[in-house]
């Protein structure tokens, strides 16, 4: 399979970075150091090339209700220029995706702009034409994945850097609000959202602006590893590995964000997830830290103390901010308490570990 | 990029070290290996009085994106452990061949030093 290369592909290798395979694109993995990555954006500020995240507009008198049939969130409360997190589930109340749905403002082409994930946004331009098909409604559903980047300049420095590169200022922007700004003569959207936890901005760039946009930025460059530590410590979903439709089905109340769900709208999954809300899950997605020494990992089983496996880490790493092995994972509801002791095999030695609350860091860190 | 290799070393080509002494040698991981690693988080190492043998695992490295097998270089018995590893396993990234060493062995008779790669010949596998 030919991987899809993010504009600056060769940009990042000049510049040092080390590339991996991450949803069908060749994308860095690392500049510097994760460490080091992860520092600056807890300290200061870095900029994430994150390109690989689909770009779908959906347009249209019927956008709309579109919007509102495919996502579990409330469409009908986001104004012009807001945006919010949502899922995509199928007819059982799966999740297919997680995602950003921007309103864009209203002198603008198209009503919606959606953020998939990474290798899915060609399913999920199907998706959504298949359905404006088969309800008849009136939309033009567009998929623009090829034709922007996108880059996330994350961090308690970010708002400063990005006032400063803008062509005008962002600091009014809200957050999760955003607005088309003007950086190096490109009209990017400009919204305040992130995947860190950290203060900052995601920036959607015409691709024959990138490198200009890319160099405003002084900052440190950073890589999908420490995306994915930064995203451990808050307790993020990674979408393919803390969820999958196919290797790991869950519904959004199992993976903790059962308040995207807005039952009070009609969207694909929602009878299902009605009664999931009013049954409960026998599951929860939980955070755990290790007591013993170890790094726990993607795969390894979760016991309780008399050795029965109870669950599995969808996620895991050593926390560079706490310096303590953290993990994500499905525990059963009777013990999903913080402060439950279980246990997580790591390379066939049980150690001792505790379910925690996420976010794993407190404000002050 | 340019990696130090020391002279004074032996080298497996799975990227672990070895002193090339008579009696007791020290036993780490190269410059190549700790960069392609990346950060190291955790490293699991033998008991002093362990017995290794040439080519056998006999510890984990862990950076914060991969899990690494540890294999000795040569055979003999584990004389001392750098218990510093525990708390500053960063020692390894920092100081591949000086603190961040991992274990110490008394070599066997046999201890397979002849077997391993010189200097020369591993820079040459990592070029």
């Amino acid at each position: 399979m030919t991987l899809r290369k993010p504009p600056l592909r060769d940009v990042h290798a000049a510049e040092g970075a080390t590339f991996t395979e991450f949803g069908g694109w060749d994308m860095p993995v690392e500049f510097d150091s994760i460490k080091v990555e992860h520092r600056a954006v807890r300290d200061e500020a870095g900029i994430f090339d994150v390109s690989h995240m689909g770009q779908i507009e959906v347009s249209g008198p019927d956008a709309d209700a579109l919007m509102q049939k495919l996502t579990t969130n409330d469409v009908s409360e986001l104004g012009h220029g807001d945006s919010h997190y949502s899922m995509i589930t199928d007819e059982e109340g799966t999740i297919l995706d997680d995602t950003v749905v921007y309103r864009l403002p209203a002198d603008h082409d198209a009503e919606f702009l959606f953020v998939p994930n990474a290798g899915h946004d060609e399913q999920m331009h199907q998706r959504w034409t298949d359905h404006r098909d088969e309800w008849d409604l009136d939309a033009t559903v567009h998929n623009a994945t090829d034709e922007y980047c996108m880059y996330a300049i994350q961090g308690p420095d970010a708002p400063n850097l990005v006032n400063s590169a803008a062509e005008g200022s962002v600091s009014d922007i809200s957050k999760f609000e955003g607005r088309y700004v003007e950086f190096a003569g490109a009209d990017c959207w400009t919204a305040r959202t992130g995947y860190t936890g950290e203060d900052g901005f995601e920036v959607i760039v015409p691709t024959d602006s990138a490198e200009a946009v890319w160099d405003l930025f002084d900052c440190q460059p950073c890589g999908l590893g420490s995306r994915d530590t930064l995203r451990m410590e808050q307790g993020f979903l990674l979408s393919g590995q803390d969820f999958d439709a196919d290797e790991n089905p869950r519904n959004p109340y199992e993976a903790g964000v059962g308040w995207t769900v807005k039952l009070d709208t009609e969207f694909v999954g929602r009878d299902a997830l009605e009664q999931a809300s009013e049954e409960g899950v026998e599951e929860e997605f939980v955070g755990i830290k290790l007591v013993d020494r170890g790094v726990p990992r993607h795969g390894y089983d979760i016991t309780d103390t008399d050795d029965h496996v109870i669950g599995e880490v969808t996620s895991g790493t050593m926390s560079p901010t706490l310096s303590e092995p953290i993990a994500l994972g499905y525990v059963p509801t009777d013990s999903s308490d913080p402060g439950t002791v279980v246990r997580v095999v790591v390379r066939g030695q049980s150690k001792k570990a505790k379910i925690a609350s996420t976010p794993f860091l407190s404000d002050d860190q | 990029m340019s990696f130090e290799v020391p002279d004074d070393r032996k080298y497996l080509e799975s990227h672990e070290w070895v002193d090339d002494a008579d009696d007791t040698a020290k036993i780490g991981i190269s410059d190549f290996a700790q960069d392609e690693l990346g950060d190291v988080v955790f490293v699991e190492l033998p008991s002093e009085g362990d017995d290794l043998a040439a080519g056998d695992e006999f510890g984990v490295v862990e950076s914060i994106k991969a899990v690494s097998d540890l294999y000795s270089p040569v055979s003999g018995t584990v004389t001392a452990v750098n218990d510093a590893l525990a708390d500053q396993p960063e020692l390894v990234n920092d100081d591949p061949f000086g603190e961040g060493w991992m274990v110490e062995v008394e070599l066997a008779e046999d201890s397979g030093m002849d077997d391993l790669l010189t200097a020369d010949e591993y820079r040459e596998q990592i070029e």
